[in-house]
């Protein structure tokens, strides 16, 4: 009837760089009308995020408009001065970034950043905007808003700060908020919380949402229809159902195929009955304290200091040739888990035996140890040493354990990068020419050269694009079939654990909750938690 | 913040009684200042007499508890070359020093922020390379230099301003001050520039640098994505993150403007501690070089402890973990 809230009209954005044009996004068009939420999603690099930035009058320079039209309610915008533009922003147009931990002032109380957002925008008093801001944040799902208004970022959670970036975004009644990846750096169920409190939003005020995120799963849950994005370009768009069940376009199909889901039962083998083989990772009664911050003259009293129980008296034990995957939520003492299986923190209490062998007894121990376990870690950008050439990071352990000399490292460098499908020839070149996908092989071809037994693998996927992760996720079966490793895998992703693990155990607050076969677990789980996380994750199938 | 304040003073004390130890240790084996004060002709039996007036023949541990009590006191001896006490020496040449500090740690401060800012959010401008320029001359030229050049241009050359001494000054019994008379103030406009030089174009870099990382950061682009005019996201939000780390640097230079005046002292010919210290070390006057050393570490430590709590003001984080480590 009357004309969509955004509409978006083959929109060209370039980047004119001194090697030439880099067009970000190429003809993109798109409307979404009054209370409907567009899911946009796509690979990093799609140009998801360039398309919030380009609506919102945000495009880092050099990069331009070059042709194409967008349309706010009927007006167009795009060729707006930017002093009106500005009066846009925030009034009209909201807007959620992905990161709430660095998206707010940290100097800031959040009613300041609220109230002059309010009063940029709204003729009202301190004191009337005061009010507006506690109501919003009410709005938003944080309790008592009243008490809270006066606090600083960094004393909210990441959720609640989501929740009060939320707040901002709609402090001037905005007809269209661009949501760009709200939950990404979310734990699951908070992310659910987030989710509902966007989709409330939606219904009562009838604003209009472009969501755009990289995880099916969330537009599944919240969008209507879903925009499919690829190098800059809009591969398909439809009704949220239509598109999952029926994808056209061959790039939809391969980015939904490759979504893992917790529905499906895992590819991995059914685990074999109990005591048919023997536990090669042995984990019994594992805890880490950690002291926080007592203060000295306690310390010198030798009096107990303020002690946070990270890790809370863990046991399981894991076969050789198989996966045990450990999911939580942040905070829930997985990663400290992980470094003490690995050797790299020492556990206040409690054994790890690998193969028959006590981690932390005897320091001879040591070299077979760090011979024998290996890690891999989360953010593939940060875990490889930027300067330094692959072939070096690689044949690093090699040198250091003294596994082979002068020629016979490079070969076996080249055979690692083979066996991660990699061409040998890249041993030349530094990190930063990879991608995320790329590193994170050149990780584990770092994890594999001291020929481990057993790999600890600390959210290996996690930064990933999903198709991506699928690639590195069949790389590390092959690998573990090829070559009879134990993996240990920590995950905060349910789906993922499923496809891969054959025994799962799941940490809450630094206790094991419930332990077992992943099928018994996620099919028909018995603790409270394990059931709230099951139900927080966003599920394709539902859908479909 | 009571606790954190106590705290940090009680670390002021003990860095102080190092200060303290080491000053008394290194001058205690500078050399025999019996020698340096008596003359050829002097006898033997005189600078023995000497010797035991000033108290160099006790032992050690007695020799730096005097020093520390006297110390104490505000008594760090009698000049061994003036022959006069040592705390009336600097006293009557701080204000001096302090007064020409303090103008050119204003300046510094005032136009290094100003140009830092300026800087960075026009960093594409003309201007901008202009003064990015300039302030590597101010970063690379030696102190001596710079002086001796505004001497030659500004005082020789154009004969517009003084190219030594405080010029007239007014006394208030034990502050003499120069801001007062028209030639005291035409007297402190080289040197101060002279001295705040340096720190102003190390200033001006630190904060473009910060405030060009702050501008990239995600709160500022969130402020302008929540519609925020430039003058805020600017002024209020990105100044405020810029000059958190700015605070330390800033301050420990401040320090050394104080402390380490020496040479444009020199240059100028300026009556302040620097050149009553640099008179000193030439006739080994190991009394006034003690007194000097602890001066600046007090100095030091005193900014220390400011910036310390300026800190604690500033960013609301460090409160927390403060009360934190109070339980």
């Amino acid at each position: 009837m009357n004309a969509p809230v955004l509409s978006v009209r083959d929109l060209v954005v370039d980047f004119p760089l001194r090697r030439g044009n880099f067009r970000a996004l190429d003809g993109v068009s798109f409307d979404i009308a009054r209370g409907e939420v567009l899911g946009v999603v796509g690979e990093s690099g799609a140009g998801k995020s360039m398309t919030g930035s380009a609506v919102i009058g945000l495009l880092e320079p050099p990069g331009q408009i070059t042709s194409g039209e967008v349309h706010l309610s009927g007006a167009r915008i795009d060729t707006l001065p930017e002093e009106q533009m500005q009066h846009l922003r925030g009034k009209r147009i909201g807007m959620v970034m992905q990161d709430p931990l660095t998206s707010l002032n940290p100097l800031f109380t959040i009613g300041d950043q609220l109230v002059e957002t309010i009063r940029q925008h709204m003729p009202l008093t301190e004191s009337q905007a005061l009010e507006r801001a506690i109501s919003l944040l009410e709005e938003a799902g944080i309790p008592d808003a009243r008490q809270r208004i006066n606090a600083y970022p960094h004393q909210f959670s990441g959720g609640m700060r989501q929740r009060v970036v939320i707040a901002l975004a709609i402090a001037a009644d905005p007809e269209l908020v661009i949501a760009d990846e709200p939950t990404s750096a979310l734990d699951v169920s908070v992310q659910a919380q987030i989710i509902r409190v966007l989709k409330e939003l939606c219904q009562r005020r009838g604003t209009a949402i472009m969501l755009i995120t990289h995880d099916m799963g969330v537009i599944a849950q919240i969008a209507d229809r879903i925009m499919v994005m690829n190098a800059g370009k809009v591969v398909e768009t439809g009704p949220v159902a239509e598109i999952i069940r029926h994808p056209r376009e061959p790039y939809t199909k391969k980015l939904i195929g490759s979504i893992p889901t917790i529905a499906r039962s895992g590819d991995a083998p059914p685990p074999a009955p109990e005591d048919s083989a023997p536990a090669f990772v042995d984990v019994r009664g594992l805890t880490k304290d950690f002291d926080v911050g007592s203060r000295v003259i306690s310390r010198l009293l030798r009096r107990p200091g303020n002690v946070f129980r990270a890790v809370n008296d863990v046991s399981f034990r894991i076969r050789k040739g198989e996966t045990y995957g450990l999911v939580g939520e942040s905070g829930s003492g997985k990663s400290t888990c992980a470094r003490m299986i690995a050797g790299l923190i020492e556990p206040t209490a409690g054994r790890v035996v690998v193969n028959g062998m006590d981690v932390w007894s005897v320091s001879a121990a040591q070299r077979a140890r760090s011979r024998a376990v290996q890690m891999i870690f989360q953010d593939p950008y940060a875990s490889l040493n930027p300067r330094w050439r692959v072939g070096n990071i690689i044949a690093e352990p090699i040198r250091v354990l003294g596994l082979a000399r002068g020629s016979e490292v490079e070969d076996r460098v080249a055979d690692l990068l083979r066996k991660v499908r990699l061409d040998p020839v890249v041993m030349r070149k530094f990190p930063h020419e990879f991608s995320g996908g790329q590193r994170q092989r050149i990780a584990i071809a770092r994890a594999l050269s001291s020929q481990p037994e057993f790999i600890v693998c600390d959210e290996p996927t996690s930064a990933l694009d999903v198709s991506v992760q699928a690639q590195v996720l069949d790389l590390m079966s092959e690998l573990q079939s090829e070559f009879g490793l134990t993996y240990l895998l920590i995950s905060h992703n349910l789906a993922v654990i499923r496809q891969m693990a054959n025994d799962v155990g799941v940490l809450h607050r630094g206790v094991l909750v419930e332990s077992g076969p992943v099928d018994a677990i996620f099919d028909h789980p018995q603790a409270d938690y394990t059931k709230m996380l099951l139900d927080a994750v966003p599920d394709l199938a539902e859908v479909a | 913040m009571f606790a954190f304040v106590l705290k940090r003073l009680f670390q002021s004390v003990i860095v102080m009684l190092v200060v303290a130890l080491i000053a008394f240790l290194i001058f205690r084996y500078v050399g025999d200042p019996i020698v340096s004060m008596a003359g050829v002709d002097t006898r033997l039996e005189d600078q023995e007499l000497m010797r035991e007036r000033l108290g160099l023949n006790d032992p050690f541990y007695v020799q730096f508890w005097n020093f520390l009590t006297n110390a104490l006191r505000g008594d760090f001896g009698i000049s061994y070359r003036l022959q006069q006490p040592v705390t009336r020496l600097i006293l009557d040449r701080l204000p001096a020093t302090l007064e020409l500090a303090f103008v050119s740690a204003t300046m510094a401060v005032v136009i290094g922020v100003l140009m830092g800012i300026f800087t960075a959010l026009r960093s594409r401008s003309f201007l901008s390379g202009v003064v990015m320029t300039l302030s590597l001359v101010g970063v690379s030229l030696p102190t001596f230099l710079i002086g001796i050049g505004l001497i030659y241009i500004f005082a020789v050359e154009l004969q517009w301003l003084p190219s030594n001494g405080r010029g007239a000054t007014v006394d208030f019994g034990w502050w003499r001050t120069g801001f007062l008379t028209e030639s005291g103030l035409r007297s402190l406009i080289l040197p101060a520039i002279t001295l705040s030089l340096f720190q102003m174009t190390l200033i001006m870099r630190l904060v473009r640098a910060e405030m060009m990382e702050v501008m990239r950061s995600d709160y500022i682009r969130f402020a302008r994505a929540r519609g925020l005019p430039d003058r805020i996201i600017n002024f209020r939000h990105a100044l405020k993150n810029t000059l958190v780390p700015v605070i330390t640097i800033t301050g420990l230079q401040l320090g050394s403007v104080i402390a380490f005046a020496i040479v444009t002292e020199t240059v100028f010919q300026w009556p302040g501690v620097g050149s009553l210290f640099i008179n000193s070390v030439q006739a080994v006057d190991v009394p006034v070089m003690a007194a000097y050393l602890m001066m600046v570490g007090l100095v030091f430590v005193t900014i220390n402890l400011i910036v310390d709590i300026l800190y604690y003001l500033v960013d609301p984080r460090l409160r927390v973990q403060g009360r934190a480590g109070g339980h």
